[in-house]
């Protein structure tokens, strides 16, 4: 009765009409991460204020607050040494954002729906969308290196300190963006996602993004700097630019933002398999 | 104008203002962004930067009060940036075509636009004050000092008012926000946000040294040091931006009428 | 491709007691039965709000249903999920593309996902597109598609993995006339020629009428009438005709003339107009009555019944505007994530 296999094609376009096989884990994750980087690439819009911002920050800050190398115990005499480890996890933190923003308006206009119907694998959307980001930072991350150089600041770590710094970005880039996936997948809501901006935007503030935190003199802000994951990222960073190698800050930024990229992840996936179709 | 058409216009601008103020009243999502912003900054920088204020050269007697001199220039300006929002959303739902067909002289629009954002701006300032004050922030100017200091804070929230008036006239969508937010955010941090301006150094120096921004900041904070030096700058620079943004803003209105 | 061939392939849709209830909400499907022969194409014809896209979210496992079963393809909706979801492509409500794609770029995701081994990608993909006559269009951002491109696209890429049932949500909502044509051309020829199950829901009289095989009508979450358009319109009836008399002093005797072969029913203008009692075969005999009375006519209509007139017997109100006062369409599945229920 093979003549009664019919395919809506002409021909044996489908052959596996009827009876689709899934398709490889590495081939789904191969096109979802290709779709997430296009739409990088074709929304300059949404990409450059992130990239940017930081940039505008870290002059400000170099040139406003250059003063306060005069504090005695502040570790270098360039405050745009200081403070441009601040400028990666700022950015890190920007476009994780997008990534949940994106997931989000996929839910919100049914293109998510699209995608549940296929045999898709939860980890391919994942992967998928964090690739987008990875490059994201990647790209971000040699960008912000290049600016400071030229503008004159040290990289006490040299040529090898730039692949830790690679490796650093990467997984603060996967930590926090599992937390934009997870409140996509939760709220399903592009602005739900956006009101974290806020949070998002204490979280890095109230860390040691100005100041080494033995400087700071207010003890409440000191103690929230202290208990902020985000200044251990930042520091971990800073070491590269300032001292080179520090193991200890480097153990600690590893740890915080592996411990932050397990969590979320395992959480993201979580929530996501509650969204996909049984 | 005679009496009666003088009426109907302040009364027009009143609707406008109270339309506003209920709607900041209703709807809390809108107001809090205003207020919450510079608390932040305020906690943010007069918390995690006082140390800053001990450095040598840094000659303002107290870190608290240098910071809330940008503070109330921060928030009397993002006060006014927010009216932009509210003006462009009006358009965008239709509401701005019906004030519009609603009174004669539509300037009157506006007039009632800055009317609510300048009650709304009060709440912010005893807020803030109040924060500061319970801080530590030690004041040395006198009743005439501040009054002139909160002054200069109303007229850059009409500056920045107008400014995005001008840009929500022009576009009649909130998609044109960030185009309202990000010069006036980026021209308050091109000014002597940290330090006093003669510790500014490298490329900020001599952009903070043209930036308007600059002597309105310099002129409120010497104010409530009481000790006033620059103030018939602020206030030339001030009234001169008022001017050139009322064009901006009233053009913009003539093209929104254009436009219909 | 034989009739024969078509029916012994498992491809139909059979639905039992099929309810959804919404959290806080009114049962958007309240109890459907209905049946859906293969190769045919099924017209689920409904004002907004009356269940039909709930419905299709249930068959295109979506959305879990609250009670009652439904087979897909001789699979279980519920149980069977993943399965169902080989045999089936679906073109949803509001065609839900990445504007920041280009039409090909679409087909390479959706066939990537569906796993069809690396040389055929592209060429099933170009197809496909050529199929739906987007091939100029191909490489182009669908954030600059006409809401036909999209639709045309979205039939494309339901396509890709040779689906044996296909569900079509208001796939002409919105679109002009020659748009609307040439999906319906395609759907006529997927169902005629390729076999597929076409399950296609529709708030337009006209193309259920003209493209489905079976019609069910749905309003308020239950089904009001199932059966072919032909005879359904015969269930309720009866043709009327419609004359206009050139003398309008002659409309009294015309009317009477008219009143012996039915009964009266608005009609338009000046015109008079009734139901006629038996089919259209006593029409000559109306034409010869008016002859015979001398009565110059300066139109004379027979109109037969329509889906609307389905409609307005089986639910007391007419098919247009029907949906206006209710609460609107349902909640998009995404409302609740699918493993909540």
């Amino acid at each position: 009765m093979s003549g009664a296999v019919i395919s809506a094609g002409p021909g044996a376009a489908a052959p596996q009409a009827g009876g689709t096989d899934r398709s490889p884990l590495p081939i789904q994750v191969w096109a979802m991460a290709g779709r997430s980087v296009i739409r990088l690439i074709r929304q300059p819009a949404l990409v450059v204020p992130s990239v940017i911002f930081p940039l505008f920050l870290l002059g400000v800050n170099a040139g406003g607050l250059n003063a306060a190398t005069n504090i005695p115990g502040f570790p270098t005499d360039s405050y745009l040494t200081f403070a441009i480890g601040f400028t990666f996890i700022q950015a890190a933190i920007f476009s994780t954002m997008g990534a949940g923003q994106s997931l989000a308006q996929d839910i919100e206009n049914g293109f998510f729906s699209r995608l549940v119907l296929t045999p898709m694998r939860p980890s391919a959307l994942m992967a998928g969308q964090l690739a987008g980001l990875i490059l994201m930072g990647q790209f971000q991350a040699l960008l912000y290196l290049a600016v400071g150089l030229v503008a004159g600041a040290d990289f006490a770590a040299g040529v090898g300190g730039y692949f830790v710094l690679a490796a650093l970005v990467s997984v603060i880039s996967i930590g926090f963006g599992g937390i934009g996936l997870i409140m996509a997948i939760r709220t399903g809501s592009g602005e739900a996602v956006q009101g974290m901006f806020p949070l998002m935007f204490v979280l890095l503030f109230f860390s040691s993004m100005t100041l080494p935190r033995n400087l700071i003199e207010q003890d409440w802000y000191r103690f929230l700097a202290t208990i902020n994951p985000v200044s251990y990222l930042i520091e971990a960073i800073r070491s590269l630019f300032i001292t080179g190698w520090d193991g200890e800050a480097l153990a600690l930024g590893f740890g915080i933002a592996g411990v932050v990229a397990v969590l979320s992840i395992a959480l993201a996936a979580r929530s996501l398999k509650g969204r996909m179709l049984k | 104008m005679n009496d009666s058409g003088q009426n109907m216009y302040f009364s027009a601008a009143r609707a406008v203002a109270w339309r506003y103020l209920h709607n900041l009243y209703s709807k809390p999502a809108v107001f809090i962004p205003g207020l919450v912003f510079p608390l932040f900054f305020l906690a943010a920088f007069a918390g995690g930067l006082s140390a800053v204020g001990d450095t040598p050269r840094f000659d303002y007697y107290d870190f608290t009060a240098f910071q809330f001199g940008f503070i109330l220039i921060q928030a009397s300006s993002l006060a006014g940036v927010f009216v932009g929002f509210s003006i462009a959303a009006d358009f965008e739902q239709g509401m701005g075509r019906r004030l519009m067909l609603a009174t004669s002289r539509r300037s009157a629009i506006l007039l009632g636009y800055a009317a609510g954002a300048a009650l709304r701006l009060i709440v912010v300032w005893v807020i803030i004050t109040g924060v500061s004050l319970l801080a530590g922030m030690e004041v040395r100017g006198n009743g005439y000092d501040l009054a002139g200091m909160y002054m200069l804070g109303l007229l850059s929230n009409v500056v920045a008012l107008l400014f995005s008036a001008g840009i929500a006239f022009r576009f009649r969508s909130l998609q044109a926000g960030p185009l309202m937010q990000m010069p006036v955010f980026i021209a308050l941090f091109l000014a002597p946000v940290y330090v006093p301006q003669d510790l500014l150094t490298g490329w900020i120096e001599p952009v903070a040294r043209v930036n308007p921004v600059t002597a309105l900041l310099n002129g409120a904070r010497s104010l409530m040091a009481g000790e006033p030096t620059g103030i018939l700058l602020a206030y030339g620079v001030a009234a001169g931006m008022i001017a050139l943004l009322g064009i901006w803003a009233l053009r913009g209105l003539r093209k929104a009428e254009m436009a219909g | 491709m034989g009739q024969g061939a078509r029916k012994a392939q498992p491809n139909g849709i059979e639905v039992e007691g099929l309810v959804r209830e919404f959290k806080n909400g009114p049962r958007a499907v309240d109890g459907i039965d209905l049946t859906v022969e293969p190769g045919e194409i099924y017209g689920f014809l409904g004002p907004n709000g009356a269940g039909k896209s709930t419905t299709v979210h249930m068959l295109t496992t979506l959305l879990p249903p609250t009670a009652g079963s439904a087979r897909v393809a001789g699979l279980d909706v519920a149980t069977q999920g993943a399965e169902v979801r080989k045999m089936i492509g679906a073109a949803l409500q509001e065609a839900a593309l990445d504007p920041n794609l280009t039409g090909r770029e679409h087909m390479k995701l959706q066939t990537a996902l569906h796993g069809l081994p690396k040389a055929q990608r592209a060429r099933r993909g170009d197809e496909l597109i050529e199929r739906v006559g987007l091939s100029d269009a191909a490489d182009r951002r669908v954030g600059g598609y006409s809401g036909g491109m999209k639709r045309r696209l979205d039939l494309a890429l339901a396509l890709v993995h040779g689906p044996r049932v296909l569900f079509l949500d208001e796939p002409t909502t919105g679109l002009d006339p020659q748009s609307r044509a040439s999906l319906w051309a395609e759907v006529t020829r997927l169902s005629v020629e390729d076999g597929v199950t076409v399950f296609l829901t529709t708030q337009y009289l006209e193309e259920a009428d003209q493209l489905a095989n079976r019609v069910g009508i749905i309003d308020a979450g239950r089904i009001a009438a199932e059966g072919t358009p032909a005879a359904l319109k015969a269930e309720i009836g009866r043709p009327s005709v419609e004359v206009l008399p050139v003398d309008p002093a002659r409309r009294p005797e015309a009317e009477e003339i008219l009143l012996r072969f039915g009964t009266a029913v608005p009609a338009s203008g000046e015109a008079l107009s009734v139901r006629l009692n038996d089919g259209i075969e006593v029409l000559a005999a109306i034409v010869r009555s008016f002859d015979s009375a001398g009565i110059e006519l300066a139109s004379l209509g027979l109109n037969e019944p329509t889906l609307d007139d389905v409609f307005l017997a089986k639910t007391g109100r007419h098919l247009e505007g029907a949906g206006e006062a209710d609460s609107g369409e349902m909640p998009l599945p995404e409302a609740e994530p699918a493993g909540a229920a």
